[in-house]
């Protein structure tokens, strides 16, 4: 299983291909979101959304094996595609891995605008929200 | 007259740079616009030559910033044909100033059961105001309902006017839509009920001739901000008898005459309004914004901007796959639309990367986009200094992304 810093450093890597071209950055995050598994729409409710000023995210997390897996979506592609990188970065690692992950990629790719105090995606809301997931699992298990 | 856009241009320096490695195309101003080297020369010399507190000392540089902030209030006064000078009062923007009015006009004279009447169209700004003061007094807030083209329904607004009315706070113009509200008649109608009116101008003061004693309208909102000068200034014109029978928003200096521990009197208008050291610089600097607006002249301004305005429809008609959101028939640059393949917050992050700054969201009139079906849109807003050639790389980059996808 690759650690987050392996999978974060691929991504830095594919992304250097476009040297900071902002217009084929996200292009390629809007593909790139085209990949995340179809999250089925009856989790799709209150109370997994985390709500940005302009974009909603949704993130459905379960428990098995000692390891967290989630289900993520976004009503904006780009939101999606970054949503995506997070969670092959994220998904099926235990609680503790994803606790102890530094996300540097973010502003490696150029795009540390959707984080910080920029309300209007619901990006950052979405890093915490999925940490405190782990939080849970890691203190009650699955309970 | 025909203006000279390219040396217009070169008064605003900030326009002159690349975002994202491409030229930076301004279509963001109706939330804010750019400044003129003038009103940033000011602001400069101000803090570098004149700077002291106005109003209060005998000493040369007190008096100095005292006349120029004054000759703000002159120039402010002539821009929308005031009476007085001392009827336009120095607050922090429009959102203050309807704030203003709300808290002290209305603590004064709404009662339980009176109404106030705003449009379906306003900016936040003039709803939660007035839905606070409502609160309190028991009043009750009505809304105009607008048609699919963004227009009053004025049929509608005939039937919520009754003696009940006491205020009608209506935008003069949409910051989403851009539609031009007829205020004359809006006013009118209000007065033979005996409303107050306030009208939002915000949006209407840099596109629009403005003359308060013509229009007989009770109160004007204006910022600063989105009329070329410094953010965090704005102007709340009233009538005399209004204001000299309203009571004092906030407590501090400047605002009285005499103050003892059992009681204090109150400083006539405007300084009754202007509690505490008001923000000096920038009012003294937003005068050079009224001097190059008047240079232009509102109606060579206009017509320039409409020229943008008509040249965006056009061209965008004629993409398949965009919407427009908000056709009124009398209009200012500004031009909503939504893409049927792309959320209009991708949109905004796909035309930033062309360079390209317009607004993308709700707008502040989260009730107007439920009126639409809609969580947002997006904005391209144009000003004097925009080009036609401006808006043909906007049309061109809409083009691709209209066909992303599909
Ligand atoms: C129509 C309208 N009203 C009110 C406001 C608020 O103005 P200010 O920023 O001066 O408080 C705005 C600005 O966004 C506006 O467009």
């Amino acid at each position: 299983m690759p650690t987050p810093k392996d999978i974060q450093n691929e991504i830095i890597d594919n992304f250097s291909l476009f040297e900071g071209d902002m217009e084929q950055t996200l292009m390629y995050l809007m593909d790139l979101g085209k990949k995340l598994p179809a999250m089925p729409e009856e989790h799709k409710i209150e109370e997994f959304i985390v709500k940005g000023c302009q974009s909603k995210v949704w993130v459905f997390p379960k428990f098995t094996d000692g390891k967290v897996q989630f289900e993520v979506d976004s009503n904006t592609e780009i939101t999606k595609g970054l949503l995506y990188l997070l969670w092959s970065i994220w998904n099926n690692q235990t609680p503790e891995t994803i606790l102890n992950t530094e996300l540097y990629f973010i502003e490696k790719i150029g795009m540390s605008r959707m984080i910080g105090t920029q309300r209007s995606n619901g990006f950052t809301a979405m890093i915490q929200k999925m940490k405190a997931f782990a939080t849970l699992y890691q203190q009650h298990g699955n309970s | 007259m025909k203006l000279d856009i390219n040396h217009i241009r070169n008064q605003f320096p900030i326009l002159h740079q690349e975002v994202n490695g491409k030229p930076l195309v301004y279509f963001d101003n109706a939330a804010t616009t750019q400044k003129p080297q003038r009103v940033i020369d000011a602001l400069n010399k101000y803090y570098t030559l004149d700077n002291a507190n106005i109003h209060r000392a005998a000493h040369t540089l007190a008096s100095r910033s005292t006349e120029y902030f004054e000759q703000t209030r002159k120039a402010i006064q002539q821009f929308i044909n005031a009476k007085e000078d001392a009827e336009c009062i120095f607050t922090k923007g429009v959102t203050e100033s309807i704030n203003l009015v709300a808290q002290s006009w209305g603590r004064k004279f709404l009662q339980a059961g009176d109404e106030v009447v705003i449009t379906t169209m306003e900016h936040h700004s003039n709803i939660v105001p007035w839905q606070m003061i409502c609160e309190e007094k028991g009043a009750i807030l009505k809304v105009i309902p607008i048609n699919d083209a963004g227009e009053l329904l004025i049929d509608e607004y005939d039937k919520l006017l009754s003696p009940k009315t006491k205020m009608v706070a209506c935008v003069w113009v949409s910051n989403a839509l851009g539609t031009i509200n007829p205020v004359k008649e809006i006013i009118e109608k209000a007065h033979a009920v005996g409303a107050k009116v306030l009208l939002d101008g915000a949006q209407a003061c840099s596109h629009l001739e403005v003359d308060v004693q013509a229009l007989d309208c009770d109160f004007l909102t204006i910022s600063s901000h989105k009329l070329y000068g410094p953010t965090g200034v704005g102007v709340l014109y009233g009538k005399r008898e209004l204001l000299d029978a309203m009571p004092p928003y906030q407590g501090g200096g400047e605002m009285i005459k005499e103050v003892t521990f059992a009681k204090t009197t109150y400083n006539d208008i405007p300084f009754k309004f202007e509690a505490g050291t008001p923000n000096i610089a920038d009012v003294i600097a937003f005068k050079y914004a009224l001097d190059f607006v008047n240079e232009l002249g509102k109606p060579a301004i206009a017509k320039h901007e409409d020229q943008l305005l008509r040249h965006f429809v056009n061209g965008i008609v004629e993409i398949h796959g965009i919407k427009l959101v908000g056709t009124a028939a009398q209009k200012v640059s500004v031009q909503s639309f939504v893409l049927n393949n792309m959320h209009h917050f991708d949109v905004g992050m796909m035309l930033d990367a062309k360079g390209i700054a317009v607004r993308t969201g709700h707008h502040c009139t989260q009730p107007l986009m439920q009126r639409f079906g809609m969580d947002g849109t997006v904005r391209a807003s144009f000003a004097v200094y925009n080009t036609i050639e401006e808006v043909d790389v906007l049309l061109d980059a809409l083009r691709k992304l209209a066909n992303l996808n599909t």
